[in-house]
């Protein structure tokens, strides 16, 4: 068990870091509470990997001091720490059998021959392999891989907080449901603290309570799935997530209670007015596809789009076309028949969202 | 799954069979064709079947050369294959550092056979030889030309300096190939420097390990030119290894039917060696004997 805590940390690969952009990791305080399910979600090269080594303790951080429960870590090898972590490709040790990959860490540590049975079976039964321990590990298919892995990890008592680092890359797609449930299941029944890097949404969403989405070495909104979705923090946020991501408009504010996208006018509440003079620098204006709709030609609060292409896609239709040169996506009930060609949409949302220039979240 | 079958492509494996039957399988087919005759002039042959092949197997001075050759095999493989490791483990792994280890490494491997014959000739050399004089100097009585055991050592030390090297290079390229993940994995596993050794380094290095015992084995059972320079064969017969007694029949004396029986059988024996090694190392590791715990 083990509440993980970041005071200030943060890496950089050089010796003197100058700006922002020398880190691989932004300094940064974050909390992962002890029994909870984290998604850290974020393209290629944000970070996310060096965020997790350093919790695992393979990379000592530049800056900062990681806490386990409150003791400090910083100078603790990874051997020592109670961690388990499973990375990208399946690591086995080709030449023993599946018994002893998973008996390796406990023969390690000089644990005594019949506590590392009894333990190497009741990990293999909760991984359903307990009818494999006798085969070679190395002719085995990439999902059992990766369980002797994460076994390897949750074999020893004391371990507090597992780490995957994009486990299910190399998963064949239908077993992917499968073993995300079983690594659920697992977390479930152990209340460990886990943290799963991934680069795909509909993973992060479907496996973690919390999602922490990354960019830039930086945590830019930490959240529950819905939060996510209904009110991204940052335009990152809503570009990332959601399938297709949020569509931006440049606003620029009416003398009146109206914002104009492209010289096509949108009339807002007086109190939103009100913030969005406050605010300096350039707005945008996000919304999700979701939440566009088709509208009677000339209705009040809609605008004249351009849709070139109408994709169906099952459930929905998704229309991709500009207002006025500003490229838009629709996602539209498949029930609707819509072809290309000008058409009127309008912003369904009532509290529609408002970014500032630096990205973050206005109203 | 059905394949197209095209008989064509038959005329494209032409010129590589030409080019393989002119450069290894006529040359080969020309010795089989001596060793079952006897050549009396250049127009003048007679058929004698096996009497070559039985008079080669009772021949006492090839048993000795035949022993002399697999020690000296066997004494290469375990000197230089674990020191190759070795090397391999300690060379840097980035950076400039490493790229002059492979440089200065790699220099051995550059030098013509005969230019190494000669160096350590020199070198060992009590009179001018930065080594044996070295030697004479320290009080060792040391002399390759007299003793056997020196004669000995000197042509093994050559061979280790110049040959370890491509074991070291080999399994260099074996480590590099092996993904940061497994270190990793083994310092979050507690693995010691012996158990990543055993259960990660070793395992990866397998195959090119495999490649240098079999490189090793028959390069050094057919070797020839640096201890004629070394050390001609002696003192007596002590160095006079296979080839080397095998070119004396050949040229020396010019008992081609011989000669032919005695190449066919030493080719015989290099094949059966390496499918042995070959199949020993293939197995080894593979884990099919390994030990497998029972359940409680």
């Amino acid at each position: 068990m083990a509440r993980i805590e970041f005071q200030g940390v943060g890496h950089a690969y050089s010796a003197h870091p100058a700006q922002p952009s020398d880190y691989a990791l932004q300094p940064m305080n974050m909390v992962w509470e002890d029994g909870g399910a984290y998604a850290l979600l974020g393209p290629s090269g944000c970070g996310k990997s060096t965020l997790l080594n350093i919790i695992s303790g393979l990379l000592s951080p530049s800056h900062g001091q990681v806490l386990f429960d409150g003791k400090a870590m910083n100078h603790i090898l990874p051997r020592d720490r109670n961690i388990a972590q499973v990375f990208q490709f399946p690591v086995l040790y080709d030449t023993m059998s599946v018994f002893d990959n998973l008996a390796f860490p406990l023969r390690n540590r000089k644990v005594g021959e019949k506590e590392v049975r009894h333990r190497v079976h009741e990990i293999a039964e909760m991984l359903g392999m307990t009818g494999q321990l006798r085969q070679r590990a190395a002719g085995m298919p990439a999902d059992a891989k990766q369980k002797i892995s994460l076994g390897r990890g949750l074999v020893r008592k004391d371990v507090g907080a597992i780490l995957f680092d994009e486990p299910l890359t190399v998963i064949d797609p239908h077993l992917k449901w499968q073993l995300r449930h079983q690594l659920k299941q697992i977390h479930q029944q152990l209340r460990l603290t886990l943290i799963y890097v991934t680069h795909d949404q509909t993973e992060a969403l479907t496996f973690a309570d919390e999602v922490v989405v990354m960019t830039d070495g930086k945590i830019v909104q930490q959240g529950g799935p819905d939060a996510l979705f209904a009110r991204p923090g940052h335009t990152f946020v809503g570009y990332f997530i959601g399938s297709p991501g949020m569509n931006f408009f440049p606003i620029t504010l009416a003398v009146d209670d109206a914002v104009e996208i492209s010289g096509q006018r949108l009339a807002v509440g007086a109190a939103t007015m009100a913030a969005l003079r406050a605010a300096n620098g350039k707005l945008c204006l996000g919304i999700r596809p979701e939440f566009v709709a088709l509208a009677e030609p000339g209705a009040p609060g809609a605008l004249l789009a351009d849709i070139t292409a109408v994709q169906y896609l099952g459930v929905c239709t998704l229309l991709t076309g500009a207002i006025a040169g500003l490229p838009v996506k629709a996602k539209v009930d498949s029930g609707i028949r819509v072809s290309a060609g000008r058409h009127w949409l309008r912003l369904v949302r009532p509290e529609t969202i408002f970014f500032c220039n630096d990205e973050r979240i206005l109203l | 799954m059905s394949k197209p079958y095209n008989n064509k492509a038959w005329f494209f494996i032409l010129p590589v069979f030409a080019c393989v039957a002119f450069s290894a399988i006529l040359p080969l087919m020309t010795v089989v064709n001596y060793s079952v005759q006897d050549i009396i002039s250049p127009t003048k042959s007679v058929f004698v079947g096996l009497e070559w092949f039985r008079q080669t197997m009772r021949d006492s001075e090839l048993h000795d050369a035949l022993l002399r050759q697999v020690i000296f095999s066997l004494c290469v493989l375990l000197l230089q294959i674990p020191l190759g490791v070795a090397l391999a483990l300690a060379m840097p792994s980035k950076g400039w550092k490493s790229s002059a280890a492979l440089v200065i490494l790699s220099m051995p491997l550059l030098i013509p056979w005969n230019v190494v014959g000669t160096i350590w000739q020199i070198f060992g050399r009590a009179d001018i030889g930065l080594g044996g004089h070295t030697l004479s100097a320290l009080g060792v009585a040391y002399n390759y030309t007299a003793s056997p055991i020196d004669a000995w050592l000197t042509v093994l030390l050559m061979d280790v300096w110049h040959w370890t090297p491509l074991v070291a290079l080999l399994g260099f390229a074996g480590l590099r190939s092996i993904p940061d993940a497994y270190y990793q994995a083994a310092q979050i596993d507690g693995a010691g420097r012996w158990a990543v050794f055993r259960y990660i380094q070793l395992p990866k290095m397998r195959g090119v390990l495999t490649i240098a015992v079999l490189l090793r084995f028959m390069d050094s059972f057919m070797i020839y030119t640096e201890p004629f320079v070394v050390t001609g064969g002696g003192p007596g017969n002590s160095t006079t290894f296979l080839s080397q007694y095998l070119t004396q029949k050949a040229v020396g004396q010019f008992d081609l039917g011989p000669a032919a029986a005695f190449s066919l059988i030493y080719f015989l024996i290099i094949l059966l060696f390496c499918f042995v090694l070959y199949s020993w190392m293939q197995s080894a590791g593979s884990g099919s004997k390994s030990a497998v715990e029972t359940p409680p």
